[in-house]
């Protein structure tokens, strides 16, 4: 009875040491895999981060030269003081359309999470008005599939009446899908973010708004300023308010906690924490276009106006989503960094753990022996 | 006067070019302009085609799509939506663009957005140019 009692232990020891070790083996493997994914991510998250600096002047300059055209440009109604351009227009919201940048892809920790968090909250917010939906990155297309449905398909208008009277135009009227409705989802555009699809979003996102399918363009990613300086926000494009002033809607910052791992990680990283200085890059761009000259308009500025106020829709759609790129290139970074700590946590104690079982076995072992021996 | 000027190619993604040129001739939506410094400050919208200019000597020419430059006396700023070096081009591609373009243009599909496939073409063939010409 003790025998067969003893035996089981022993036999259970002996696995149990063999079971931790593999189990050992299998969590090294682990922590190899999360510690070669922060320093991927924390390579992206550098290229991420230069991307959005080379990206800075040209959007700095379009702003400044927009704002130096404001001014001499006729934009608002002298008699009515309303806005002649289109896009200045504000209107009551009865459809609003949503821009949501998450990721193409996951173990990110609750980054898309947290978006598709706030997604919901927004939606909530608008209780009255139908909305809209572009996801931008595969997460956001899958969380808003299972909620909403598709719009349906709409035989594509021939010319989009630029700033015309579309107001008037009587087709329309396709019936919604929902309340709440995709409309477009973009999915692989964020591995390398090109200028070329942002101001294509926004051709079309100005086009309806301007044709008044839509009276307010959102949109909400996550803004990235650098690894300590992030929130999510919700940003208002359309109608612009004014110009160069980045209208945020909804904010969220980081809990403290998550601050504090994501300063870990990018020490241990060696990423930078603090923003690049832009100063100097800021300076040089805010010259442009307001040298105390009579310039020589070879098209008026109004129709310049015209032209450029586009294209700045275009510019803020790209910078989002180099920010949002950046920021899911950290949140990757900061969760494999946990990850890496977390295997090394548990190596340690199962080591532990194990090192008291081969003890266990082996004074087992030597009591057996002794006992073993007194009885002859 | 200086025989040099400042010129600068900002596109979105990055500065592509920050160099003192000697001259300079960008397309603007009423036709060419050549630029020399001392040049009357001038503002202005770019249509698709070619930039070239002489720094040090040297001829560069830049594929330019939609953009504008503002011109001072002594400096050229030109923000430009898409420029490319004629290294940078893929011939490849630009002509199958200007093929499709091509077809779109001659085909009588009432669908077809012209001035859409109008602008492929000239963008097509302008890179083609700047990519043989080297």
């Amino acid at each position: 009875m003790l025998r067969t009692e003893n035996r089981e232990l022993r036999t259970q020891y002996m696995a149990s040491v063999l079971d931790i070790r593999r189990r050992i083996r299998s969590v090294v493997n682990t922590r190899q895999i999360t510690k070669a994914m922060k320093t991927v991510s924390a390579a992206k998250l550098r290229r991420a981060q230069e991307g959005a600096l080379a990206a800075r002047p040209y959007s700095q300059m379009l702003t400044n030269v927009l704002k130096s055209l404001v001014a001499r440009a006729d934009i608002y109604d002298p008699i009515t003081g309303e806005p002649r351009h289109p896009l200045l227009a504000e209107r009551p919201e009865k459809t609003i359309l949503l821009i949501v940048v998450t990721g193409d892809k996951g173990l990110a920790g609750a980054f898309n999470t947290n978006i598709l968090k706030i997604v919901s909250k927004f939606i909530e917010s608008k209780p009255d008005q139908n909305i809209d939906v572009e996801c931008i990155g595969r997460k956001g297309r899958d969380f808003m599939r299972r909620r909403y449905p598709m719009a349906p398909e709409r035989a594509p208008s021939g010319d989009g009446a630029m700033g015309g009277d579309a107001r008037l135009s009587g087709e329309e009227t396709v019936p919604r899908a929902g309340r709440v409705q995709i409309v477009g989802e973009h999915v692989g555009v964020l591995g390398k973010v090109e200028h070329g699809f942002a101001s294509q979003l926004a051709a079309q996102v100005v086009e309806r708004f301007s044709r008044c399918e839509i009276d307010g363009v959102y949109i909400l990613y996550n803004e990235f300023k650098s690894v300590m300086a992030q929130r999510l926000i919700v940003e208002q494009l359309l109608p612009i308010k004014e110009i160069g002033v980045v209208d945020v809607r909804m904010a969220e910052e980081a809990e403290e906690e998550e601050r504090k791992r994501r300063v870990e990680a990018a020490k241990s990283a060696g990423v930078g924490l603090r923003p690049p200085d832009t100063s100097a890059l800021d300076a040089a761009a805010a010259k442009i276009a307001v040298s105390p000259v009579d310039y020589i308009y070879e098209q008026p500025a109004e129709q310049l106006f015209r032209e450029i106020l586009p294209k700045y829709i275009g510019i803020q759609i790209f910078h989002a989503l180099l920010e949002s790129v950046a920021a899911e290139h950290a949140a990757r970074m900061t969760a494999m960094d946990s990850a890496t700590n977390n295997a090394s946590d548990m190596i340690d104690s199962l080591t532990l753990v194990m090192n008291r079982a081969r003890q266990a076995k082996i004074t087992k072992e030597i009591i057996e022996i002794v006992s073993g021996a007194a009885a002859l | 006067m200086a025989d040099t000027f400042q010129l600068e190619i900002v596109t979105p993604e990055k500065l592509m070019v920050k160099e003192a040129a000697e001259e300079a001739q960008i397309p603007g939506m009423n036709g060419y302009l050549g630029i020399l410094p001392g040049h009357a400050p001038l503002i202005t919208e770019l249509a698709v085609g070619v930039i070239s200019y002489r720094a040090s000597g040297e001829t560069h020419n830049l594929a330019v799509a939609w953009g504008f430059a503002e011109v001072l006396p002594d400096k050229v700023t030109i923000l430009a939506e898409a420029a490319e070096r004629p290294q940078e081009i893929d011939v490849a591609r630009a002509e199958k663009s200007k093929e499709r373009a091509e077809q779109r243009l001659k085909s009588n599909d009432p669908q077809v957005d012209y001035d859409r496939a109008e602008d492929a073409l000239q963008r097509a063939e302008t890179r083609l140019k700047v990519a043989t010409e080297k």
